[in-house]
């Protein structure tokens, strides 16, 4: 088990007219390699929900256990926490501030005490996984680079902490649909390569359905659904009721279903449709 | 009054860096928007569209070629408050835009600088207000708001200076989904209802399918325009750009490409069902 949440409650503002219950005792396992989708409309309590996973926020009650260590406890250091478990803000090239790329990046292994050699290795390797090139940016200034390229700067500077697990909150808003791609498949990349368990955050049920295998629904500081994807998008009328929605490609295949065409609606993407439905029109056309 | 909101001749932008090099992020752009038209510019991040938008306010002026508000000149520097007041900006970041620490007051501060009468601040305040449906929230301050009813005060903080036409860059990108639902009704109720001409920067493409008109920019000219079906229905073109096209206009194609007897210019789950 990889992440292990129990009972866990947050409260803002406690004993004041402004107190707001943001997570609402939460129950919650991640095994090691899953790709988890965290969804749920704004002020649902994801951000809340994963600034207590890397010890950001210290829980109002309940326990977080991560790869085996309480990371609730007092007597456990920050330090072990961060390096457990890497958080890629959203908008985090606004945290950039180093004068060069290899800089920045090295800021966080520097802080663990690595010697320099590792530093390097450490640098590069994390250039590499988010698809920036070593030789020619690490000597730029983080600030005069694009924007997509700053946000693989600042998710580098988290990979390059070793973290075995990795959550990332909204890593594509603000891009274009080609930078958008790049940066998930870059995700994709250190989940299968790196063995890296990754909570995604995302407004997106595209990216979504076509990434992880598990998805977990907040609504109101409580997990509202938990499931497969193929499980927690066929429930349509809820998710809409939550505020959230399902992939336009799984939408009109229900819609194509309920006229009365004999296909699955149990489509998550693109290609799964194109299958499915070229099957059918070719028993169709057949009959 | 002309028939022609904006006017753009063989504009051309460059911006000069530190080092002397200039970089040119407009080539000989040529575009007319229509009064009362809806039109959307999609592009990728760099494409120039940002810098097109800022043309059209003055807030940047052309290296060469003009740029017509409403038949002004932005190079004519004594028609720049005329040219702001027509032409109406809202931006990406809406915690960039508020300036008050109470709704109305935020609303108010356009006006308040042109010297618009008090009562008419007063009528102009509440109407903005009344139209992107946030009345109830006059009196509260605006970073306790959602991103999307931020936005929505920014827009009518502009609707508040009278704007024949309203330009929104990303107005969107930062905003979840019930935030964007929320803009884009606001923004469609303004074109068709209080008849503003609308110029509207988007990565999303289902934003721009109800347009009247889509542009497409790419390294800083025009690419591709038209209809959004006539748009849309070049998915290969789109995805080499790296654009976007609907899912089920995507999957329209790939059926195509394996034979299967549909229209190209499928834009919606509807028009998908019925073809098949």
């Amino acid at each position: 088990m990889m992440i292990k949440i129990e009972n866990l409650s947050y409260v803002y503002n406690p004993e004041s007219p402004f107190e707001t219950k943001a997570l609402d005792n939460i129950n919650l396992e991640v095994e090691k390699g899953d790709f988890v989708g965290l969804i749920g409309h704004t002020g649902s309590g994801k951000s809340t929900l994963v600034q207590h996973l890397n010890g950001l926020i210290r829980p109002t009650e309940g326990r977080i256990i991560i790869d085996g260590i309480d990371i609730t406890k007092k007597e456990t250091k920050l330090r072990a926490i961060r390096q457990e478990v890497g958080l890629v803000f959203q908008y985090p090239e606004y945290q950039l501030f180093e004068e060069t790329v290899y800089k920045d990046i090295a800021f966080g292994p520097k802080n663990l005490g690595l010697n320099e050699t590792e530093v390097d290795s450490r640098v590069k390797k994390a250039m590499e996984l988010v698809g920036l090139d070593f030789e020619k940016i690490k000597d730029r200034s983080p600030f005069e680079l694009s924007g997509g390229q700053k946000r693989r700067v600042a998710i580098a500077g988290v990979v390059a902490m070793n973290p075995k697990v990795l959550i990332l909150d909204e890593p594509t808003a603000g891009l274009d649909p080609k930078g958008r791609d790049e940066i998930l498949g870059e995700i994709q990349n250190l989940y299968e390569k790196e063995n890296m368990t990754i909570i995604l955050v995302s407004h997106s049920m595209e990216d979504i359905a076509k990434l992880v295998n598990k998805i977990v629904v907040m609504h109101k500081g409580k997990i509202a659904m938990e499931g497969a994807p193929r499980e927690i998008f066929k429930n349509q009328e809820r998710l809409e009721d939550l505020g959230l929605g399902i992939p336009q490609v799984t939408y009109f295949m229900k819609k194509y279903k309920s006229e009365g065409h004999s296909v699955s609606d149990d489509i998550l993407t693109i290609d799964e449709a194109k299958e499915e439905l070229l099957n059918y029109l070719r028993r169709r056309d057949n009959a | 009054m002309s028939n022609t909101m904006i006017n753009i001749e063989n504009l051309t932008y460059k911006y000069s860096t530190i080092d002397e090099k200039s970089f040119t992020a407009l080539k000989n752009v040529n575009l007319t928007v229509d009064s009362g038209e809806f039109l959307v510019i999609l592009g990728h991040n760099g494409s120039g569209k940002s810098t097109l938008a800022k043309l059209m306010n003055a807030l940047l002026l052309p290296t060469s070629g003009n740029v017509f508000v409403n038949g002004m000149d932005t190079k004519d520097e004594e028609k720049l408050w005329d040219i702001r007041q027509t032409a109406g900006m809202v931006f990406q970041n809406p915690d960039n835009q508020l300036v008050a620490t109470i709704v109305e007051e935020d609303v108010a501060f356009g006006p308040e600088n042109q010297g618009v009468d008090p009562r008419e601040i007063r009528k102009r305040v509440d109407k903005s207000l009344e139209i992107v449906e946030m009345s109830e929230y006059k009196n509260h301050a605006p970073h306790l708001l959602s991103g999307g009813q931020k936005q929505r005060i920014a827009i009518a903080g502009v609707l508040a200076m009278n704007p024949k036409c309203i330009i929104l860059d990303e107005p969107t990108a930062m905003l979840d989904p019930i935030g964007r639902k929320e803009v884009m009704k606001t923004i469609k109720k303004l074109n068709k209802e209080e008849n503003k001409t609308i110029v509207h920067i988007t990565h999303y493409m289902e934003e721009a399918v109800e347009a009247d008109r889509i542009v497409v920019m790419e390294k800083g000219e025009i690419v591709m325009q038209g209809t959004p079906k006539e748009v849309f229905s070049k998915v290969k073109e789109m995805k080499e750009i790296g654009l976007d096209v609907p899912q089920v206009t995507e999957l329209a194609y790939e059926l195509r490409k394996e034979g299967i007897d549909l229209p190209t210019d499928i834009l919606t789950v509807e028009e998908l069902v019925m073809a098949l």
